[in-house]
């Protein structure tokens, strides 16, 4: 198997006239997490909303290019959305639960693919809440409202929501800015154990958590990306001056 | 310059409580002349009451009170689905340029007088319900109908109004699990904007059950109850606006009676979409 599992090949992206990605050309791991950094505004979120097409949803928005996952470009005329979007799912940076209870925020995403029977939705809930570790704290509290819990419970359950309709991608758009730091680390901890069966794309502008977490790193700048490489590398020898600034903590 | 604050503060107080002070009257108004009656009949007579000869001392409203109660729900059963689909897709569907300028214009059919829909049922749908259906045409199917049109504007306006006070970030949350838009609307919007939609009716419900000339115009207002949507009603509003012209005496305080059967139920329906309006 590939051991990439994305590819994106000269992709532009424009929000109307604004040039908001130029000319991207990178790889990500399977099975690995990779960060994208780089100063508020540079582009971050609107790279990883490409590889769910969620920019399908905003007017005005124009691409270019090819991405390939699993070999296939997801920018082609026959794309089915619904399945891609299984397929690659995305945690967002405020926690998101739906005003449901704790249960129809699980069962959400499988009864919209398939029709699950009583115990195969069981066992989904089961699953996706113990691998966030949620299921001790709310297995006595399902028909409470989503909205009735903590902030880091939230992104856990937007987690677990995600896993019940067994993606193989996971996009996180900063999903610690909620948290605070004990969560964050927590979170950090929950994203490792994750790698190891699912593809982590994480955007995040907290550097330490990019070094942390992540086995790749890539810097962006101006809808540019500057840099690519094992995390490592990035952190201790960049090779583009503009990476080194941003670490060493000259753009804030 | 604080005296000439406190002057103004005052003046719009005095003008505040005058605007309450004149509702509290009317109602105080109301009930004086209305309740003498309705104890000398006897509550369960008035409400419960089937023959109203109000000059022959006969006071019950039941008829009426049935006669408002169906057409009010015969104006839902035609306005709601109509306006549900209507606020779904100008709320979630069409382009927001479009929503932007359709949502002003439906809101603007709430302004034109309840004498032009009348007019309209009577010149259109009153012959149409004649030759097709059978019966006078002047009928309970008519009045529902009429009403029915009469409540889209308040029902639609408020349904998009709730539909866009949902959150993008749910939307998002449902697309980007691999939901379709129809499927986001159906299992997430709507439950989400349930509150609104339905204090949405029930605010359309009170427009239609207080609704008078429109009524008057194309239910044939006859006094009995009635067997079928093609008989001819009288409406609560109805019976007083077409017997408060010559009515005196006791028949008066009947029809001021009447009124406060009517403002009650308007009040219960009130305090209803209040209620759900402010729970979450
Ligand atoms: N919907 C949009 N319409 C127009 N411009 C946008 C839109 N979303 C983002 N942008 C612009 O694109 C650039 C990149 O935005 P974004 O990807 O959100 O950056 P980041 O996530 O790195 O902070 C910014 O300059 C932003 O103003
Ligand atoms: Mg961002």
């Amino acid at each position: 198997m590939n051991p990439d599992i994305i590819t994106i090949r000269h992709l532009d992206l424009y929000y109307g006239r604004f040039h908001a990605l130029k000319n991207i050309n990178v790889s990500f791991a399977r099975q690995r997490i990779t960060a994208l950094i780089g100063p508020s505004g540079c582009g971050k979120s609107t790279l990883l909303r490409v590889l769910n097409r969620m920019n399908d949803l905003i007017d005005g928005v124009s691409i270019t290019g090819q991405v390939l996952i699993d070999g296939e470009n997801i920018y082609h005329r026959e794309t089915n959305l619904m399945q891609l979007r299984k397929k690659v799912g995305m945690v967002f940076q405020r926690p998101n639960p739906f005003p449901l209870s704790i249960y129809d925020n699980i069962v959400y995403g499988p009864t919209l693919h398939g029709r699950p029977n009583r115990n195969q939705l069981e066992e989904i809930l089961v699953r996706s809440l113990k691998a966030v570790h949620l299921w001790d704290e709310l297995k006595d509290r399902l028909g409470q409202s989503a909205l009735s819990l903590t902030e880091e419970q939230q992104q856990r359950l937007c987690i677990a929501r995600l896993l019940a309709v067994e993606p193989e991608i996971l996009l996180m758009d900063e999903p610690c800015s909620a948290l605070d730091p004990l969560a964050t680390l927590q979170l950090e901890d929950l994203m490792q154990e994750l790698a190891k069966a699912y593809t982590i794309i994480i955007v995040t502008h907290n550097m330490q958590q990019a070094a942390r977490v992540s086995s790749d790193t890539g810097f962006m700048l101006l809808g540019d990306l500057v840099e690519f490489g094992p995390t490592s590398a990035i952190f201790t020898r960049p090779r583009d001056e503009r990476t080194e600034d941003y670490i060493s903590g000259k753009y804030g | 310059m604080l005296t000439r604050e406190k002057l103004i503060e005052k003046a719009l107080l005095l003008l505040a409580l005058s605007a309450i002070g004149s509702l509290a009257l009317i109602t105080i108004f109301i009930f004086l002349e209305g309740l003498p009656i309705i104890l000398k009949t006897g509550l369960s007579h008035f409400i419960f009451g089937a023959h109203w000869a109000p000059t022959k001392g006969h006071f019950g409203i039941l008829a009426m009170i049935l006669s408002s109660l169906y057409v009010t729900l015969g104006a839902l059963i035609f306005g709601v689905p109509l306006a549900l689909g209507c606020a779904i897709v100008l709320a979630e569907f069409a382009p927001p340029s479009l929503t932007r300028i359709l949502k002003p214009t439906i809101e603007l059919l709430a302004g034109i007088p309840s004498v032009v829909y009348g007019f309209l049922g009577v010149i259109l749908l009153v012959p149409l319900i004649r030759t097709y259906l059978g019966g006078p045409g002047l009928s309970l199917l008519a009045a529902s109908l009429i009403l029915g049109i009469m409540i889209l504007p308040t029902v639609i306006s408020i349904s998009i109004d709730a539909m866009h006070a949902v959150p993008t970030l749910y939307r998002e949350g449902s697309i980007a699990l691999g939901a379709t838009q129809w499927q986001t609307v159906r299992k997430l919007v709507l439950p989400a904007a349930r509150s609104g939609i339905i204090t949405a009716i029930i605010l359309g419900m009170g427009r239609a059950i207080g609704e008078t000339m429109a009524v008057i115009m194309v239910a044939g207002n006859a006094l009995s109850i009635p067997t079928s949507i093609l008989d001819s009603v009288r409406t609560l509003t109805a019976n007083i606006a077409l017997e408060l012209g010559y009515a005196s005496g006791a028949h008066r305080e009947a029809l001021f009676a009447t009124g406060i059967v009517l403002f009650i139920i308007i009040m219960i329906l009130n305090t209803a979409a209040t209620l759900i309006a402010g729970r979450r």
